[in-house]
């Protein structure tokens, strides 16, 4: 097959299982040249699973890929670049310390032994030229923004001859501006004949740009739409699907964002925000002057102050990589701040006491990465629930640890929020992310701590935990606690918090009332005064 | 295009039996494996393999020689196999032995007369537990302070403990009654711990080393410092995320594996020697065979005993090669060190699975090895 030609891609009948849970079932999905089709699917939906497929890092069980007509059996990542596909990873692949240029080099097959990045240049300004995609080939890969990562990690596809992209949530980590500029460069590479996949579980985003949406839902196919105002002429309608998945192969629905969401989560979502019991007076907690270094001795969190009344959620709103991590777990006890207090209930926290310090303030801490910080994988659930007070009664008495103690509370957590476990001595890695993170919930609220810090703490579960763990919230503001939010859906924000304040560069720029204030607003601030326009994810409020 | 590929793909950790299995099976294809080799010196595997069993396992008089290195080999495993749970890596035992040594030697040589017979051993045996302990102790230490890597240290520390020994020796200790040769003099009686009769295993040693094995196994499982110990051995992040201290974890941590160690020297000087040796002499590679001891036994502290006995009977049967063969001892070592390799190797097939496929596009898939999902850990606890 010639590498430098792409007419079409075809996935028919993929089905994938790994232990425990069948992450692909009786899928198909199809891409054309000059196509941007979508891949929607919350997290766990099998759409990793699916790509990591087609670009040869994991084989199938069963199903059959079709490249241009004729079978294909990628059996590694270098056998599916050689056919022309090319994958950008949601984390990059690249060598800080290193320069664009020799990042470039060390991907390409055909680079001379000695002095590869003499060839590099040329093709950059080819590429550059075709796409309208600029990168400094000089510039040292630890300068470079994220977005600018990203768009490094493109290129290399680019000049590896890939016909066929896999982008995996590649705007998750621009700012508004810099999407904008993407899909300007996503244009251009439809244009040229390349196909590309964008997987992403952001709404708004995909219907704007993908010609064809292909949703997953729980490893199988929810369906494939066409977005609603788009024009009904191109290439998709003429794919040749020969497989079992019918209802999705001709005359594609069209779909508006309420639609696709139907389709996405498999219900209506609920537009109901609740009543919210109005904060009292009193501060709670209070935060001032904070600056924190990040894990490379740059300033991440820069001066911050704030307040949370008694009974009051107070939301944060932000790019991810702004500061709000280091905020988080600056608080938290995990990261000493540079300078800065905080202050629970006229109490001042003992930031630089460690975590365990914190923990005996009557602070809960639910962390931004489940399964790197809030659990240990190969233990058991009984200890993971005792994970952060096993060091006192009732759990342990003297140094020796009360199993029943431990079995008491964790059955208490595992009905209360209804964790889907065999037993309370199972693994933790046995459990699905859901219940992973309402362990972790659990965990975290059961000694009614004064003030919860929360890290994206529906982020990858399914919708009826995601609702479990909002109430649970809710009710920790509502029993007079003060609940510190972070998150990056700006609709759990609008609905739980009682005001939202917008992190940008390490600084909070501003402080809004969400009955006051729409997406759109939000959005500009994330995006920081300086750059011009909405984020692509504004719209009204709900 | 028509060859086959094997992937190896993971899946969930597969039961105990088959982690037993797999030592087994690296156990006997080591013995063969390395005993193989013996072929370019005219013998057949079998015979060498046969000739180590019985001169490890064959009489009684063998069996006694067997436990009398499964005692020391056992108690390094055991406090190797706690500080490997604890993602502590201990290279430093032989140091830790001969430090023990060291602390039991100068009670019985120079404390010794003037305390009541009966005070003399516990003296030599707490001694020993606590220079062992200190000298486990420093790298921890060095690296909760400041940051530096316990394998280095651990190491280091070795040829400070091996010199340190030799000083004494040939220098200060270096007794008058031994016609120049590197001993201290001999112990007295009330130094030299009580063996079972005409053999060189010191029961009170034996006892030591199973109540240690049980003492640990309950520590580590059952308390609060062994859970944080499990934390910060499965998932650092996660002790951090929980405020566990891993200063304290990893001081008590040390205190007990280099503690064990120091036991396991006492042990050696006080009934083997009955003096104390050149530092070769007295650890006998203990502290580096402890490491395998450690792995073969799972890091679990009952597993290291049958562990400890195994290589225990490998040591005496090397031995025996060297004597009815005229083999260099350190033939031993090739035994020991392709067990290692194939018990390290054989891990993977704990939780990964392995897939032959034809690459044609009809393929057909064979799988290998554990189909059954039972998540038996790894035998740990």
């Amino acid at each position: 097959m010639n590498r430098h030609v792409f007419d079409s891609l075809e996935m028919t009948g993929i089905r994938k299982s790994f232990p425990g849970v069948i992450a692909n079932d009786d899928i198909s999905f199809s891409i054309h040249s000059g196509e941007v089709v979508g891949l929607l699917g919350e997290n766990g939906a099998g759409k990793s699973t699916l790509m990591n497929i087609l670009y040869g890092l994991i084989q199938p069980d069963e199903g059959e890929i079709r490249l241009n007509q004729s079978p294909v059996n990628f059996a590694s990542p270098r056998d599916a670049r050689r056919h022309g596909i090319g994958m950008v990873h949601q984390h990059f692949m690249l060598i800080p310390t290193h320069t664009v240029a020799e990042n470039i080099a060390l991907s390409l097959d055909d680079a001379p032994f000695f002095d590869p990045v003499s060839v590099i240049n040329d093709r950059l300004d080819v590429c550059s030229r075709a796409y309208g995609i600029h990168v400094d080939p000089k510039a040292f890969v630890w300068q470079l923004s994220a977005g600018e990562r990203q768009r490094i990690e493109i290129v290399k596809a680019l000049l590896g001859n890939a016909r066929l992209l896999l982008l995996d949530e590649p705007t998750s980590v621009m700012t508004p501006d810099e999407i904008n500029e993407f899909i300007g460069v996503l244009r251009a590479m439809t244009a040229a004949g390349i196909g590309i996949v964008f997987i992403t579980h952001k709404l708004e985003e995909i219907l704007s740009v993908a010609s064809r949406i292909t949703v997953l839902r729980k490893g199988r196919l929810a369906g494939t739409v066409r977005p609603a105002s788009k024009d009904t002429n191109r290439s998709g309608d003429t794919a040749v699907h020969d497989g079992k998945n019918m209802e999705t192969s001709s005359g594609h629905d069209e779909v508006d964002k309420a639609a696709l969401a139907r389709l996405m989560v498999g219900r209506e979502l609920e537009q109901i925000i609740p009543g919210k019991s109005p904060p009292e007076d009193d501060i709670l907690f209070e935060v001032e002057n904070l600056t924190v270094m990040d894990d490379r001795g740059r300033t991440a969190v820069k001066n911050v102050g704030f307040t949370i009344r008694r009974g009051e959620i107070l939301g944060v709103a932000g790019v991810s990589g702004n500061g709000q991590r280091e905020l988080i777990e600056s608080l938290a006890g995990m990261r000493s701040p540079e300078s800065g207090t905080a202050r629970l209930a006229d109490r001042v926290l003992p930031l630089d006491a460690g975590a365990r310090a914190i923990f005996e303030s009557g602070v809960a801490h639910i962390p931004e990465e489940r399964m790197r910080f809030g659990t240990v994988a190969n233990m058991s659930i009984q200890e993971n629930i005792i994970l952060k007070a096993g060091h006192r009664a009732p759990f342990s008495r003297r140094g020796i640890i009360s199993f029943s103690a431990a079995a008491n509370r964790t059955t208490e957590i595992v009905n209360e929020y209804r964790v889907a476990a065999t037993s309370i001595v199972a693994p933790m890695k046995n459990l699905s992310g859901g219940n992973i993170q309402k362990v972790i919930v659990g965990r975290e609220l059961a000694d009614h701590p004064a003030l919860v810090l929360a890290a994206h703490p529906t982020y990858g579960v399914d919708i009826g935990a995601a609702e479990g763990i909002r109430s649970h919230l809710r009710e920790c503001r509502d029993a007079g606690g003060a609940v510190f939010l972070v998150s990056e859906e700006l609709e759990e924000l609008f609905e739980l918090a009682d005001r939202i304040a917008v992190m940008e560069s390490g600084r909070i720029v501003g402080i809004v009332d969400p009955r006051t204030s729409s997406f759109g607003e939000v959005g500009m601030m994330m995006a920081g005064a300086h750059i011009p326009g909405r984020a692509i994810s504004s719209g009204d409020k709900p | 295009m028509f060859g086959f590929s094997v992937r190896i793909e993971r899946c969930q950790p597969a039961s105990t039996t088959l982690s037993i299995v797999i030592i087994l099976s690296a156990m006997t294809i080591g013995l063969f494996s390395a005993a193989a080799l013996f072929v370019f010196k005219g013998f057949s595997p079998l015979t060498i393999v046969s000739k180590i069993l019985t001169g490890a396992f064959g009489s009684r008089f063998a069996w006694m020689e067997t436990i009398a290195k499964a005692v020391p080999l056992g108690l390094v495993g055991i406090g190797l196999a706690v500080a490997f749970r604890g993602k502590f890596w201990n290279i430093g035992a032989e140091g830790q032995i001969l430090l023990g040594a060291v602390a039991a030697s100068g009670i019985a040589l120079f404390a010794a007369p003037h305390l009541p017979d009966k005070a003399v051993l516990p003296m030599m045996l707490t001694a020993g537990f606590a220079a062992g302990a200190i000298w486990g102790v420093i790298p921890a230490l060095l690296r909760t302070r400041f940051g530096v890597n316990e394998v280095v240290s651990t190491l280091m520390m070795n040829y400070v403990a091996a010199e340190l020994v030799q000083y004494l020796v040939y220098g200060p200790w270096k007794g008058a009654s031994q016609m120049g040769f590197p001993y201290s003099d001999e112990f007295v009686s009330s130094a030299v711990l009580p063996t079972f009769y005409g053999t060189r295993v010191a029961w009170p040693m034996l006892v030591i080393v199973i109540v240690a094995a049980f003492v640990t196994w309950f520590l580590i499982t059952c308390t609060r410092w062994g859970f944080e110990t499990r934390v910060i051995g499965e998932n650092p992040e996660a002790a951090r995320y929980a405020g566990i201290s891993h200063a304290r974890v990893t001081i008590i941590l040390m205190i007990i594996s280099g503690g064990l160690a120091g036991l396991a020297g006492v042990g050696e000087v006080s009934c083997i020697h009955q003096h104390l040796t050149t530092s070769a002499a007295i650890s006998s590679g203990y502290g580096n065979t402890g490491i395998i001891v450690a792995m073969l036994g799972r890091l679990h502290p009952i597993g290291v005993l049958p562990a400890a006995i195994f290589l225990g009977g490998l040591l005496v049967g090397g031995d025996v090669l060297q004597t009815s063969f005229g083999m260099p001892f350190a033939s031993v070592n090739l035994f020991t060190a392709v067990i290692l390799l194939l018990l390290i190797t054989g891990d993977v097939f704990l939780d990964h699975r392995f897939r032959i496929r034809r690459d044609c596009p009809a393929s057909s898939t064979a799988v290998i090895a554990p189909s059954d999902s039972t998540c038996g850990g790894k035998m740990r606890n």
